[in-house]
């Protein structure tokens, strides 16, 4: 991945103040929007956005929707996304999306301002240790001391934060050091010796790696967000693969589009709420290749039964996610996008697809698919969750179409009932499961990327979380879409509660649920109610013709459940499908131990 | 259609995880001498429940503002390995040796592995004396002393430090301070 970062050929020394050169760093490391919120410790960096307009700020309503902005900026660009906050509480609202974006490797620079040196730790008005609050949820962070290092940092922070296994970095700025002369210097390409990224894989595990694939029986590609960070070509290169070797191919939440799900290889997304057919063929399968995935607890289902007779091959960039939580037989160190350029050279060179030998494989997939996982029973008085979903995703295929989401059962349904062709189309919090990520993701996505449609599906409880960057959509006339699934219920919650804790609703249902057609024209945005089937289609037209924010409250079937579903503490092969989970096959699908699980 | 789990699975992957034994390591770490980088250590063995059982940290080169850390932990040779690479993604660190593994690697037991303590004993009569034979015996040096105390200097491995300051406890044992473990392997070869 390249840092992004411009080659300035004019003023290759000069002196300036730390805010001049705060402005001229994004400049040089190509930013275009900064997602923020003014206040007193930042006040220099502000004034020097305002004497400029190469570089535009977007002003949000908490600095939590300026992160999770910034992170669906990044997303949907694969750039690093970037967000100015003030000191003490504008740093500690940053560590959500730092701590979200650590954990979905999304390349966010948060530049939060600092008292003045003079007063660190005298326990200043709006102090806090925003390096030691920040430390475990950044990949990297700095306090500057002196103006004429601020520079050479900030270059670095973009650097770190966008190389490697992406993630956050913050730089804190105290005030003084926003006001002080010193000498600024344009990025350069002298990184650090201790920070050196292996991005080329090992050539002659590439090699055992092919070997191993062409004597597959029942071989799986199992890809992940690694392949999406990777840029474009990796899937690109992923495509070429499936198409080279014939394999199935599944996906985590986070590799969602980087390969089609049109593409006649694709079984679905696999974990928790993934399909039948793509944990089955993960727990069967004599060879698993993981690309740029990393065996996430969502993915695995109970470590001891996790995939017993497969040969392991795992893409990645970050040493400490292979064996991790499972022993990987082939591990390959290095950028997804280069091993595969490798991978596939070499499988073009020596391995011969036998197709056939496959066969076998395909007519168990074949069955495993008849079984029809994600299916649910229509209803023509009360709109299904599903349903709302898969007419969402029939009347918006076909365009430029970006999706966000909050977190819960919402965000399940849309992983398996929106269906992407392309990466870098999908925003969702993985990792964190940051409920109020969907709605300022979505503004992020939406200043990338004015003429598109971009679509937060939401859960009624979610939404509520960052409702407020309704207000800073308005402002910056982004036509986001809010899509709520309104179920009156945290509906997770309510359904861990029914197969934890004998179906108790202890606090999960909202007794007071605002109007949000009001909601959204009290902040001058379009509100749009449904509650039935047929007149579904006809208000999702309306809301894609408004040109402006629309909140959409879709109401939904309140009891509904997220199936099929690899309960805490089960196996991929013990799903409970959903034309059997029976409310006594629900109670009891998870037993003692699998209760302690998250 | 869920017959299959009741069944044993013949997974060899975790069979091995869950009889592997705890081990002591101790890990060499070159850290860029940079404020805040041993919090990032500390915080990432706090952080991911690591043990610590020594550390020792100086700065080593002075001109490359190299400091070398010096961490003995425990863990399953699993986790030993997740521990070295979780040291390899902080940024400012340039190298993380498993001094133990090297040494094995080299045919040798274990690293050098040295350790100096402070011992201060106070007492007059019979048990001074016996606190002054004792310390000669372990080549213990006394560096402060007056008719009432001695303040020992000892060096070693580190049971024999804990044999020593158990041995002066009933002779007056005041109060002791240890660096933590500094090693390196042996032979000709660098870190």
């Amino acid at each position: 991945m390249s840092s992004g970062q411009n080659e300035r050929r004019e003023m290759p020394r000069s002196e300036m103040t730390g805010a001049e050169m705060v402005v001229q760093a994004l400049k040089d490391n190509g930013v275009k929007h900064v997602f923020g919120y003014p206040g007193g410790a930042v006040l220099p960096i502000y004034d020097e956005i305002f004497q400029q307009d190469e570089v535009e700020h977007i002003l949000v309503r908490h600095e939590q929707g300026a992160g999770h902005a910034a992170e669906g900026y990044a997303r949907s660009t694969g750039k690093a996304g970037v967000m100015l906050v003030t000191s003490g509480p504008g740093a500690t609202n940053a560590v959500t999306p730092l701590q979200d974006a650590l954990m979905d490797s999304i390349p966010l620079v948060c530049l939060t301002g600092q008292v003045p040196t003079s007063l660190i730790g005298s326990d200043a008005f709006q102090e806090c240790d925003t390096v030691g609050i920040t430390r475990p949820c950044t990949k990297h962070n700095w306090l500057v001391k002196d103006v004429n290092e601020l520079a050479a940092i900030i270059h670095e922070a973009f650097h770190v934060a966008t190389t490697g296994r992406p993630g956050p970095v913050v730089v804190d700025i105290p005030k003084d050091v926003q006001f002080a002369k010193g000498i600024y210097v344009p990025p350069q390409t002298a990184p650090r010796t201790s920070y050196q990224p292996k991005v080329q894989g090992d050539l002659e595990k590439i090699k055992a790696a092919v070997e191993l694939m062409a004597g597959a029986k029942r071989p799986i590609l199992y890809t992940g967000g690694g392949v999406i960070n990777s840029g474009p070509e990796a899937s690109h290169l992923l495509r070429e693969l499936v198409d080279l070797t014939g394999f199935p191919i599944t996906s985590t939440l986070m590799g969602l589009g980087a390969y089609p799900a049109s593409g006649k290889n694709w079984m679905g997304m696999l974990g928790m709420h993934g399909t039948y057919e793509a944990n089955m063929a993960m727990h069967d399968c004599d060879v698993m290749v993981c690309i740029g995935a990393r065996f996430d607890d969502r993915i695995t289902g109970r470590l001891t039964a996790f995939s017993p007779n497969s040969k392991k091959i795992h893409i990645d960039i970050d040493p400490s996610s292979i064996n991790k939580n499972v022993h990987t037989d082939v591990p390959i160190l290095g950028d997804v996008g280069r091993v595969l350029e490798d991978l596939v050279r070499l499988w073009r060179a020596t391995a011969k697809a036998d197709k056939k030998a496959l066969h076998p494989w395909w007519e168990q997939i074949a069955k495993w698919r008849a079984r029809d996982s994600l299916a649910y029973k229509m209803n023509h008085d009360v709109i299904m969750p599903q349903y709302a979903i898969q007419r969402l995703y029939a009347l918006t295929k076909d365009m430029d179409t970006y999706i966000t989401t909050e977190v819960g059962q919402h965000q399940m349904w849309a992983a398996q009932h929106y269906h992407f062709e392309k990466p870098n189309r999908w925003m969702t919090s993985g990792g964190l499961g940051t409920m109020g990520y969907g709605l300022p993701a979505a503004l992020g996505v939406q200043i990338a990327h004015p003429d598109a449609l971009v679509i937060d599906i939401a859960g009624d409880a979610s939404v509520q979380m960052t409702m407020q960057e309704m207000s800073a959509a308005v402002q910056h006339e982004a036509p986001i879409k809010i899509f709520i699934l309104n179920n009156q219920y945290m509906g997770m919650v309510r359904q861990w509660q029914q197969l934890l804790h004998g179906n108790r609703l202890s606090h999960s249902y909202t007794e007071a649920m605002p109007d949000f057609v009001k909601l959204a024209e009290a902040y001058g945005g379009h509100g749009i109610r449904c509650e039935k089937p047929d007149e579904l289609d006809d208000a999702i037209k309306e809301m894609i013709s408004v040109k402006k924010p629309v909140i959409f409250d879709c109401r939904v079937a309140t009891l509904a459940n997220c199936f099929p579903m690899i309960p805490s503490g089960k196996a991929h092969n013990e799903m409970l499908l959903p034309d059997e989970a029976t409310d006594e096959a629900v109670a009891n699908a998870i037993d003692a131990k699998g209760r302690e699980l998250v | 259609m869920n017959a299959q789990h009741l069944q044993p699975t013949g997974s060899a992957y975790f069979i091995a995880k869950e009889t592997e034994r705890p081990e002591n390591h101790t890990l060499s770490v070159l850290v860029d001498n940079e404020p805040g980088v041993l919090a990032r250590v500390i915080g990432l063995f706090s952080g991911r429940g690591y043990n610590i059982e020594s550390l020792t940290v100086s700065e080593t080169e002075h001109e490359k503002h190299l400091s070398r850390i010096t961490i003995v932990t425990r863990g399953t040779p699993h986790v030993l390995e997740q521990i070295k690479h979780q040291l390899e993604r902080i940024v400012p660190v340039h190298r993380v040796v498993d001094l133990t593994v090297r040494s094995h690697e080299l045919g040798q037991e274990r690293p050098l592995e040295r350790e100096l303590a402070l011992v201060k004993v106070a007492g007059t009569g019979e048990a001074r004396v016996e606190a002054l034979r004792l310390a000669d015996a372990f080549r213990a040096s006394v560096i402060d002393a007056n008719t009432e105390h001695f303040i020992f200097e000892i060096t070693g491995k580190g049971s024999k430090l804990d044999q020593f300051i158990a041995i002066m406890k009933p002779l007056g044992l005041v109060e002791i301070c240890r660096t933590g473990v500094a090693a390196m392997n042996r032979g000709p070869q660098g870190m």
